[in-house]
């Protein structure tokens, strides 16, 4: 009790309470936006916040981060767009509900639902934060290098098909963060002699670059679309009723964004794929999924808006973000001297509550806005994309700039925009280059001084938290080695079906083995079975 | 005809083979200078040495780029990786509107820059009503206020400022 107290006492500030009421509103209208999202916004103010305090800079950006989602369900509903890339799933049962004239329905569901996904999360995280205050103080310097480790493994695998370019994408990470003057050994990098490269290449350079830049290139360089918002009619707050109806739904996809915001590199994509597909199989109405079920709706929304505060847990408990937004907020806390890890849990139980009292507050913020700001919100969907691109291009300016005031850090900018406008065109991620960075800094510093405590490599894995960490790792590793192994033996067997050539009897037999083998034995299996049905007829 | 190998590619053909490509040339090239650009400290132990990250990274950009490269389904470039690239180089124009941006701030000043870069852009972007116009003209005198004169961001007075009477000139660095 003394702890929440405490919490409250930190924010009970006007410039709080006013970057609570920034951040919340300022997030739904980022959200509400297609084609801008969290990261673009967050890239751009984060050098602003450096003159705030902690709290406050903080309160900005994790309001922008929680209630972008909120936002994002308006034009993934209404124009079946999604605003921020996980609203995604929303467009599948959202939007049928718009198309069959039900758009209110389908918005208040989809704001009570991240409520109740919102606000469970940080009851859940209130609850557990005692207890992450004692597993914490466990994580030594080989434990963090190894659970950065598994972040970085989980981020690259989870790019199903792309594996292998992300995790050359996040190689490119670790070593940008390499360039410059290494800080042991005071030697030279990569720098080609060059003084700018000298202090390295700035993780905010590149996060402007790769989000802000580039999403403003792919802005100006597209078309403008002609956009038809459906009106709203009706009450704003049956949602609400209707969640109340399936409180086993909302409750599972709650807790499938909490434990998966947890785990580094995982994130809302997971969460909400595995909350649909329970929810889905669970259901009476199962047919109804991707055709406007509210089950559907209910699961996708609570599962990611449960996501934001669970994903700042491994960010505060141990240092190191679990994806490319915490990432970001992690410089907040460098640019401050506030060191998070084991020993804010230690020392400043009382911030990492605040930060979690902040979100929850931001929650009924963003609700009440919601609820009776929707009608006028609307009409940011119909901003057109090119201009929507001159207006990121300005901001980013700010971004960059005023960081050094160096002209050489808004060329870098520009030239990372230009390659993430590359990645963008090509649909490859970005995000593996941004945690390579921030992650590959941190395995370097832990690694270097966990293997100065130990005699023989071996030793390294011989607590037990690290042990298990490392078990998973090579589980983790094995598990995808074995589903690439799977995936080359399906489209093996696919070329070959689909295969029109002639082929020799031999490579025949060698080529379809699996499969002939498989047809071979139903068949085998199919007359042992006849015969037994013939015997057993005969008694 | 598509293949199989080709459908289940994520993502678009154009450009694949030209970005695989270059991507491994860079990362070859750059893993090729690691004895040149990064040190070998003696009595240090492998994990300190400056080298092990820069090779850990570079010979990870080698390998999984290669692999990348390997595996991709094509072997030749199209015309549409041309006209991929073509693209790609076309977006260059707007990186060239942000640096010439950057460069004339300091010169001739945050406000009146912004105040004529917004309306530029927007012009050439095609919007060249006067609505546009005006939300352009008042889009770019907000952010100029909100980050300058509200959170103070750090963004220098301009060259030209100093030409300013006494008063308005400290108003305009502080301010604009």
């Amino acid at each position: 009790m003394d702890l929440i107290l405490s919490a409250v006492e930190i924010l009970m500030r006007w410039d709080v309470a006013l970057a609570l009421l920034a951040g919340s509103v300022g997030g739904v209208l980022i959200g509400a936006i297609p084609g801008v999202g969290p990261a673009v916004a967050i890239a751009i103010l984060l050098p602003a916040t450096f003159s705030m305090d902690p709290i406050v800079g903080l309160t900005v950006l994790l309001g922008i981060y929680g209630s972008s989602m909120y936002g994002g369900a308006i034009p993934a509903i209404l124009i079946n767009t999604p605003g921020t890339a996980v609203n995604a799933l929303t467009t599948y049962d959202g939007y049928p509900m718009t198309a069959r004239g039900e758009p209110r329905r389908a918005l208040s569901l989809a704001y009570s639902a991240s409520f109740f996904g919102g606000v469970f999360s940080v009851i859940c995280l209130i609850l557990f934060a005692p207890v992450l205050a004692k597993v914490a103080p466990m994580f030594g310097s080989r434990e963090i290098f190894l659970a950065a480790l598994l972040g970085l493994i989980l981020v690259v695998i989870a790019h199903r098909g792309q594996a292998l370019i992300a995790g050359a994408l996040a190689c490119l990470g670790i070593f940008l963060n390499t360039i410059g003057m290494e800080p042991v050994k005071y030697t030279q990098r990569y720098t080609f002699d060059q003084d700018f490269l000298g202090g390295g290449v700035n993780l905010i350079v590149v996060v402007l670059g790769l989000f802000a830049l580039s999403q403003a290139f792919v802005l100006l360089m597209d078309e403008d679309e002609k956009v038809h918002v459906t009106k709203l009619r009706g009450g704003m707050f049956q949602g609400l009723r209707e969640l109340a109806r399936h409180p086993r739904v909302a409750g599972v996809s709650a807790s499938f964004g909490v434990l998966m915001g947890m785990i580094p590199g995982v994130g809302e994509f997971t969460a909400q794929f595995m909350s649909y597909t329970y929810a889905q199989k669970s259901s009476k109405r199962p047919q109804d999924f991707g055709k406007g079920s509210s089950e559907g709706l209910i699961a996708a929304e609570t599962a990611n808006n449960a996501v934001p505060a669970a994903a700042m847990v491994p960010l505060l408990a141990l240092g190191i973000p679990g994806e490319a937004l915490t990432a970001m907020m992690l410089s907040v806390f460098y640019v401050h001297n506030v060191v998070p890890g084991p020993g804010l849990f230690q020392n400043d139980m009382d911030f990492v509550v605040a930060l979690y009292l902040a979100l929850l507050i931001l929650n009924v913020l963003v609700l009440i806005f919601l609820l009776f700001a929707t009608r006028s919100l609307v009409q940011v969907v119909k901003i057109p994309n090119r201009f929507l691109g001159v207006c990121i291009l300005t901001l980013s300016f700010v971004g960059v700039y005023s960081l050094r005031n160096s002209a050489t850090d808004c060329l870098m900018a520009a030239g990372f925009g230009l390659f993430g406008f590359v990645l963008k065109r090509l649909s490859l991620p970005a995000v593996p280059i941004i945690l390579g960075m921030v992650l590959g800094g941190i395995m370097e510093v832990k690694l270097r001084s966990g293997m100065a405590r130990v005699k023989e490599p071996l030793d390294f894995i011989n607590r037990p938290i690290s042990f298990i960490l490392f078990t998973i790792i090579i589980l983790v590793l094995a598990s995808h080695i074995l589903r690439v192994w799977r995936e080359r033996k399906e489209l093996k067997e696919a070329e070959w079906q689909t295969k029109t050539a002639s082929t020799s009897f031999g490579k025949l037999m060698s080529r379809r083995k699996n499969s002939f083998l498989k047809d071979r034995g139903k068949e085998v299996r199919g007359r042992h079975s006849k015969l037994l049905r013939r015997l057993k007829g005969l008694f | 005809m598509t293949t199989e190998r080709e459908r289940r590619f994520v993502g678009p053909r154009r450009g694949q083979l030209v970005f695989a490509l270059v991507f491994l040339t860079l990362s070859v090239l750059l893993l090729a200078l690691i004895g040149e650009q990064t040190a070998w400290v003696k009595k240090a132990k492998i994990f300190a040495q400056p080298r092990f990250w820069p090779a850990v990274s570079l010979g990870g950009m080698v390998l999984l780029g290669g692999l990348h490269f390997y595996q991709l389904p094509w072997r030749r470039a199209s015309r549409y990786d041309l006209w991929e690239a073509r693209q790609w180089g076309r977006s260059a124009e707007y990186a060239l509107w942000f640096m010439g941006y950057v460069l004339l701030v300091p010169i001739i000043g945050y406000l009146p820059v912004t105040l004529v870069f917004v309306p530029l852009l927007a012009r050439r972007m095609g919007y060249r009503g006067g609505f546009m116009m005006g939300i352009s003209l008042g889009f770019a005198l907000l952010v100029v206020v909100l980050f300058k004169a509200v959170l103070s961001v750090k963004i220098p007075g301009a060259l030209l400022y100093e030409y300013l009477p006494g008063a308005l000139r400290n108003f305009f660095i502080l301010y604009l």
